[in-house]
C-alpha cells in the first residue's frame, strides 16, 4: 500500500516538472534561423572543433549568420561545402582532403631508450622531464596525448610510437596542436610518400639514437629527381604543395633505413 | 657580528632527513683538469649567450667564449686555457638541449687579464662594480641562476633596505654551500660587503640553518660593520627559498607574483658572494664552484671545486665510483634537482650538487589518484592547494588550476614529498606552469604584431 | 680521455622523474595498516563485550569487501587494488557499526553493497564521495531494521544484570545461529522512547552508568560502545598523524556546546552534556569515520566547517522530538560527505604573499 502512494506522488511530481519544463521550453525558446538546423544536419556531428569553433552547431551559426566561410569544416570535405554554398548562396572551395600522419617512426625496436621514465603519463609532462625517455628528443614519446585528443579515435599507439588510421581520420587537426615535438601534420592525401624522421641531426648522430631515422643519404631525392621532394639539411623532405611523387614504389625502396614510407591515405574509411 | 634566532617561521614546509653527514665532513678538494671540458652556453636563467670563439681558437682562462645575449643573460667564460675543439649540442642538467663548447686544456691554465682586479674596490662607484659583476658572468648560485648584475640593479623607486645572504642550504644532502662557509668565510664576507655598497643596504642578514653551528659560529666572529646580522633559521624546507627566507628574517611577505624587491630587499646566496668576491678583487670570472657529489650510491662522498663544464662522470670518479648501481643521478638537491638520463652531462655555475640514489633511498610515483588526505595543502608553503590543483590539470582544466594560482607554485616539492599516494604532484604544476607561460607569451606576440599592423596603418 | 671512457662503472638504465626524488615514506597501503591498527583496541573491546560472534562477524564483513573490491576490479579491467587495504579498513568499519547479533548474510550483503555501490562504482579509492562503511550501514539500516535494531546484550549485562541501567526488560527472541538476542535499545534509544512518553529515564544521572558507558558495558553496534578503546585506537591515529585533531575534537566539541545550549534551555527534558558524548557511536564516528580522508575536505579549514556540521546535524537527529532515529552520527557524517565538495571550492586559504582583503594589489 505505501508503495503504491510513494510511486503515485513520485509519478505526480515527475509529471508536474514534466509539465513544467516543456512550458519554458517553449515559452523561452529563441528563434532561430530554419536553416541553421539545416546546416547543422548538413555537418558530420564530429564536434571535432577542427573549424575553430566549439562544434558542428557553432559552427553552423556561424555559416548562416555570415561570420564564417563556408568551407571551414575539413571532416566533412567537398560534399559539405557544396551543400552549404547552396543554403548560402556563398561560395568556397573546399581544401584538398587532408590526414593526419606522424612523422617519426622510432618504435621501442628502432629508437633508443636513454632513461626509465617514471611520472604522468602525458607527452607534454614527460618532455619536461629530462626530454623524455628517448634517446632522441626529436621522436614521438609514445605517450599518447594526441590518441586522446582525437575525436575519432583514430590514433594507435603500439611499440611506443602513435600512428594515425587514415581510413579514421577526419582531418581536424586537434592532434597537431597538442603534440609537444610538433610531430604531426596535416598532409593532403593524394600524397603517398612520407618522412617518418623529424631529426634534424647528421646521419651519424641519428644512427647513434635510432635505427629508422632519417640519416640525409640523399637517395630517395636523387629517385625521385628532386621534383617534389628536396633535402633540408639532413632530412629529406617533402614539398606537400606540389604534385604527389610520381614513382612512390621505386622512391620508397631505396631509403636504407626504411624511415621513408609509401603510405595509401586515400581511404577515407565510412565518410568516404 | 650578532647572532638572532629567525623572529618568524613560515607557515606549511617539511623536514627530511638531511643526510648531510655523508659530505659535511669533508673538505672541498680542487680537481686537477680533465682531458676535454664541455661548457654550456646556457648556464643561467635567460637567453643562451652567444658563442664568441670558434673551433681551433686559442683561449685562455677568464677569455669571454659565450657573450650575454640580452638583458637577461649572462657572459660565459673559458674555464681554463687550450683550444676550442668543436661546439655540440647536449642536454643540460635541467633537460634542455644546449650548445657546448668543447675545450681541450692546453695544461697551462694560463689567466686572461682582460678584468683588472680593482684593490680599491670600496672606493669604485655602485656602477662600476656592477658592470664588473656583469662582465664576469656571475649569476645566483643557489639554483635558478638569475643573472646577478641585473639583480642588484632595481629599477630605480626600488629601495633596496636588507640584503639577505642565504646559506640556508636547506636540500637534504647538499654540502657545498656549507664547506663553502666555512673555507671561504672572509671572501664571502668581503662579497657582502660589495654587494652591501652596490645597494645601499641598511641591514644585511646572514641567514644560516640551525644545523649548521660551525658556520654560525665563524660568521658570528667576525668584526662586522652596523646593521649586520646573523639569522638562524629553524632547519626546515624550504628555508632557502627566497619569499620563506625574507620571511623568516623579516615577516614580509613578497606579493604574490612579485619579486624580493618590491619588499626591499635582495637575496643572494653565499656562493654568489664569494664569487663577487673574486670578481672584484682579483678580476676573476666565474668559472668554478663548490659542487657537492653524495648519495648513498657514491662510494666516498664529498665535495670537490670543479670547473664549469667538468662531467658529472669525472667528479662521480673523484668520490671514488659508484658503490651500487645507482637509479638516479640527480643535478642538485633531491628536492628541487633534476633527474638526469646519463651521467655525461657537464657541471654549469648552477651545479650545487651531483646526488646519486640507490633504489632504497629514492621512490616511485604511482598514476593513483587522490584520496583526499589534504596532507599537501598543510605543507605548501605558499599555501596552495595542490590537491585542487592537480586534479584541474589532470582534467586538463589548465585555465582552474590558473584560478588557484598555480603561477605561484616554485616547485619546492614539499607536497610531493608528503603525498602517500605518490602523486606527481610538481611535474602537473610544471607543466601548467609551461602551458601558461606560452600562453602568455603567444598572448603577447598576438597583441605586438596587431600592434604593429595599427602603427603602420596609423602612419599610412 | 677520462671523460669518455667511462672510468666510473657504468650505471645501468637511471630512471628519469620529475623533482622531488625522495618522499617522507608514507604510501596509501601503510595508511590504511595504521587505521586497521587503530581499530584493533575497538576490536577488542567488541570481543569483550559482545563474545566471539563479534570476530566472526568482522571477519564476515572484512571477507566480504575484500573479495567483492577483487571482483569488482576484474570486471572493470581496472589494476588490483586489494593491496592498498582500503577494503578491509570499510569492512572492519562496518562490523564494527553493526549489532552484535545481526545475520551474518546480512552482514555479507553490507560489505557487497559498500564496496561495490558506494566505492567502486565511482571509480575506486578517491573518487567515493560517500564513506563506503556508512553507505553499508546505512543499507543494512533501511532494508534490515528490525536485525539493525536488536541490540544484543553485552556479555557482562547478562551476567550482572544490572537493573539500573534503566534497559527494559529483555524479551528474547530466538535467533539461528545465535544463542540469544536480546530486542533492547541502546542507551540513547531508551531516551528516545522515555522521550516520546514526555518523560526522562533517570539512569542518565547515574554515576555508575558514566563508568559503564565510558568502558563499553551498554548496548549498541560493536565497536561503539566502547569510549575507552576507540580513544586509544584514537590516539593510535594521532600519534601515526594518519588523522589530525580537528575534525575529532571540532565534531565532540559542537555536540557538548550543542548539548549545554540545549540543557540550559530545556532543563528538565535535555540530556546531560557528558551523556550525549559518551553514548551513541558519537566517538567512533568522530575519530574513525568522519576523518576517512576521501570523504573529508582536503583543507584544515574546510575539515572544520564539516566536522562543526556533522555535530550539529547529529545533535538534530538525535533531538528532534518524535523523529525515527535516536542516533545520527552516521546520517550526520553521510550528509556532510556530500557537502564535501561544495566546501572544498568555498573554502580558499589566504596564500602566502596574498593581498590583504580590502588592500589595493
Ligand atoms: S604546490 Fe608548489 S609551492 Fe606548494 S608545496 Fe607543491 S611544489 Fe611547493
Ligand atoms: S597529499 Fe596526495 S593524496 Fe593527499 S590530498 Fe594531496 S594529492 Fe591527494
Amino acid at each position: 500500500m505505501s508503495i503504491l502512494g510513494t510511486a503515485v506522488v513520485i509519478g505526480l511530481i515527475g509529471l508536474v516538472c514534466g509539465v513544467l519544463l516543456a512550458y519554458i521550453a517553449g515559452r523561452f525558446s529563441v528563434k532561430e534561423d530554419p536553416r541553421v538546423e539545416e546546416a547543422i544536419a548538413v555537418l558530420p556531428g564530429a564536434n571535432c572543433g577542427g573549424c575553430g569553433f566549439a562544434g558542428c552547431a557553432s559552427y553552423a551559426k556561424a555559416v548562416i549568420t555570415g561570420d564564417a566561410p563556408v568551407d571551414r569544416c575539413s571532416a566533412g570535405g567537398a560534399a559539405v561545402v557544396d551543400k552549404l554554398s547552396k543554403l548560402t548562396g556563398r561560395s568556397g572551395s573546399a581544401s584538398e582532403p587532408k590526414a593526419a600522419v606522424v612523422m617519426c617512426g622510432g618504435d621501442n625496436n628502432a629508437a633508443k631508450q636513454k632513461s626509465v621514465y617514471n611520472g604522468i603519463t602525458d607527452c607534454g609532462a614527460a618532455n619536461i622531464v629530462s626530454g623524455g625517455p628517448k634517446a632522441c628528443i626529436y621522436g614521438c614519446l609514445g605517450l599518447g596525448t594526441c590518441a586522446r585528443a582525437c575525436p575519432k579515435n583514430a590514433i594507435r599507439l603500439e611499440g611506443g610510437i602513435a600512428s594515425v588510421d587514415p581510413a579514421l581520420c577526419i582531418g581536424c587537426g586537434q592532434c597537431v596542436s597538442v603534440c609537444p615535438r610538433g610531430l604531426i601534420r596535416l598532409v593532403p592525401r593524394s600524397h603517398r610518400i612520407h618522412v617518418l624522421c623529424s631529426s634534424p641531426e647528421k646521419g651519424a648522430a641519428v644512427r647513434k639514437v635510432c635505427s629508422k631515422g632519417c640519416i640525409g643519404c640523399g637517395l630517395c631525392v636523387k629517385a625521385e629527381g628532386g621534383v617534389s621532394m628536396t633535402m633540408s639539411g639532413a632530412i629529406a623532405r617533402i614539398e606537400y604543395d606540389k604534385a604527389p611523387v610520381a614513382n612512390p614504389e621505386a622512391v620508397a625502396g631505396k631509403c636504407p633505413s626504411k624511415c621513408l614510407v609509401n603510405l595509401d591515405l586515400s581511404d577515407r574509411g565510412e565518410r568516404a | 657580528m650578532r647572532v638572532v634566532d629567525a623572529p618568524y617561521t613560515f607557515r606549511g614546509g617539511v623536514h627530511p632527513p638531511e643526510k648531510k653527514e655523508l659530505s659535511s665532513g669533508s673538505a672541498a678538494v680542487e680537481l686537477p683538469l680533465p682531458d676535454l671540458l664541455k661548457v654550456p652556453l646556457s648556464q643561467h636563467l635567460g637567453a643562451p649567450a652567444k658563442a664568441v670563439v670558434s673551433v681551433g681558437d686559442h683561449v685562455r682562462r677568464g677569455d669571454v667564449i659565450g657573450s650575454a645575449a640580452g638583458v637577461i643573460s649572462a657572459n660565459v667564460h673559458s674555464p681554463t686555457s687550450g683550444t676550442v675543439k668543436a661546439f655540440e649540442s647536449l642536454p643540460s642538467p635541467a633537460g634542455r638541449v644546449v650548445q657546448h663548447c668543447v675545450i681541450e686544456p692546453d695544461g697551462q691554465d694560463e689567466r686572461s687579464n682582460e678584468l683588472a682586479p680593482f684593490a680599491d674596490w670600496e672606493s669604485r662607484t655602485p656602477a662600476e662594480l656592477i658592470e664588473r659583476i656583469s662582465a664576469a658572468g656571475i649569476v645566483g648560485m643557489g639554483g635558478a641562476g638569475f643573472p646577478t648584475g641585473v639583480k642588484v640593479n632595481p629599477p630605480p623607486g626600488k629601495k633596496i633596505h636588507t640584503l639577505v645572504v642565504n646559506g640556508a642550504e636547506c636540500e637534504p644532502y647538499l654540502t657545498a654551500d656549507h664547506r663553502l662557509m666555512l673555507e671561504k668565510t672572509e671572501r664571502v664576507w668581503t662579497g657582502i660587503r660589495i654587494l652591501r655598497k652596490i645597494l645601499g643596504a641598511e641591514k644585511v642578514c646572514i641567514a644560516i640553518e640551525a644545523n649548521k653551528p660551525d658556520a654560525i659560529e665563524l660568521f658570528s666572529r667576525i668584526d662586522s660593520d652596523e646593521g649586520v646580522e646573523v639569522v638562524v633559521l629553524k632547519a626546515r624546507y624550504p628555508h632557502g627559498s627566497e619569499k620563506q627566507q625574507i620571511f623568516a628574517t623579516m615577516g614580509f611577505e613578497v606579493p604574490s607574483g612579485g619579486l624580493p624587491a618590491d619588499v626591499g630587499c635582495v637575496v643572494e646566496n653565499v656562493g654568489t658572494m664569494s664569487a663577487v668576491c673574486d670578481a672584484v678583487l682579483d678580476g676573476k670570472p666565474l668559472d668554478s664552484r663548490y659542487v657537492s657529489v653524495t648519495g648513498e650510491a657514491v662510494a666516498r662522498p664529498g665535495n670537490f671545486i670543479a670547473r664549469c663544464g667538468m662531467s658529472f662522470r669525472y667528479l662521480i670518479e673523484a668520490a671514488g665510483g659508484f658503490s651500487v648501481s645507482p637509479v638516479k643521478i640527480v643535478a642538485g638537491g633531491p628536492m628541487m634537482g633534476f633527474a638526469v638520463s646519463s651521467p655525461d652531462i657537464y657541471v654549469t655555475k648552477t651545479t650545487s650538487g651531483i646526488l646519486c640514489l640507490d633504489e632504497r633511498h629514492t621512490f616511485e610515483y604511482s598514476s593513483s589518484p587522490c584520496i583526499g588526505c589534504g596532507r599537501c595543502n598543510s605543507v605548501c608553503p605558499m599555501r596552495l592547494l595542490p590537491s585542487e590543483m592537480a586534479c584541474a590539470i589532470e582534467a586538463d582544466d589548465i585555465d582552474g588550476a590558473a584560478a588557484l594560482h598555480v603561477a605561484d607554485c616554485f616547485e619546492c616539492g614539499s607536497c610531493s614529498f608528503s603525498c602517500p599516494a605518490h602523486r606527481p604532484l610538481v611535474q602537473h604544476f610544471r607543466r601548467a606552469k609551461g602551458v601558461l607561460t606560452l600562453r602568455r607569451m603567444q598572448k603577447k606576440a598576438e597583441e605586438d604584431s596587431r600592434k604593429k599592423t595599427e602603427q603602420t596603418h596609423g602612419s599610412k | 680521455m677520462s671523460d669518455e671512457k667511462g672510468a666510473v662503472n657504468e650505471p645501468s638504465m637511471l630512471v628519469t622523474s620529475s623533482s622531488p626524488h625522495i618522499h617522507c615514506g608514507t604510501s596509501v597501503r601503510g595508511t590504511m595498516r595504521d587505521v586497521l591498527t587503530g581499530l584493533i583496541p575497538p576490536c577488542i573491546a567488541a570481543v569483550v563485550f559482545f563474545g566471539l560472534r563479534a570476530l566472526a562477524l568482522i571477519a564476515v564483513c572484512t571477507a566480504a569487501t575484500v573479495i567483492t573490491e577483487y571482483v569488482c576490479r576484474k570486471m572493470m579491467n581496472r589494476n588490483n587494488t586489494i593491496g592498498d587495504l582500503s577494503a578491509a579498513v570499510t569492512g572492519v568499519l562496518l562490523a564494527l557499526n553493526l549489532p552484535s547479533g545481526l545475520p551474518f548474510w546480512q552482514a555479507a550483503l553490507g560489505g557487497v553493497v559498500s564496496i561495490a555501490v558506494a566505492k567502486q562504482i565511482f571509480g575506486g579509492l578517491g573518487f567515493n564521495p560517500f564513506n563506503p562503511a556508512l553507505v553499508g550501514r546505512a543499507f543494512l539500516l533501511i532494508s534490515f531494521g528490525a536485525t539493525m535494531t536488536s541490540w544484543t546484550e553485552s556479555d557482562w549485562k547478562r551476567v550482572e544484570r544490572v537493573p539500573e541501567a534503566g534497559i527494559s526488560a529483555p524479551a528474547e527472541v530466538p535467533q539461528p545461529g545465535y544463542d540469544v538476542v536480546m530486542t533492547t535499545a541502546t542507551p540513547l534509544g531508551e531516551v528516545k522512547t522515555a522521550a516520546k512518553r514526555g518523560e526522562k529515564p533517570d539512569f542518565v544521572y547515574d554515576s555508575q552508568m558514566r563508568w559503564k558507558l565510558f568502558i563499553g558495558d551498554r548496548n549498541g553496534s560493536m565497536g561503539e560502545t566502547s569510549v575507552l578503546a576507540v580513544l586509544i585506537g584514537a590516539l593510535w591515529l594521532l600519534y601515526r598523524r594518519v588523522i589530525t585533531w580537528h575534525i575529532p575534537v571540532f565534531y565532540i566539541g559542537t555536540v557538548a556546546v550543542f548539548a549545554l545550549c540545549l540543557r540550559l534551555a530545556v532543563p528538565d527534558m535535555a540530556m546531560p552534556v557528558d551523556f550525549h558524548i559518551l553514548s551513541g557511536g558519537l566517538m567512533l564516528g568522530a575519530c574513525f569515520m568522519a576523518t576517512d580522508m576521501v570523504t573529508n575536505p582536503v583543507t584544515r579549514q574546510g575539515q572544520v566547517i564539516f566536522a562543526i556540521g556533522c555535530g550539529i546535524l547529529t545533535m538534530i537527529i538525535r533531538c528532534v522530538p518524535g523523529g525515527a532515529y535516536p542516533e545520527g552520527v552516521s546520517f550526520a557524517i553521510l550528509i556532510m560527505n556530500a557537502f564535501t565538495p561544495l566546501i572544498n571550492k568555498m573554502v580558499r586559504v589566504h596564500r602566502f604573499g596574498e593581498p590583504k582583503r580590502g588592500k589595493a594589489v
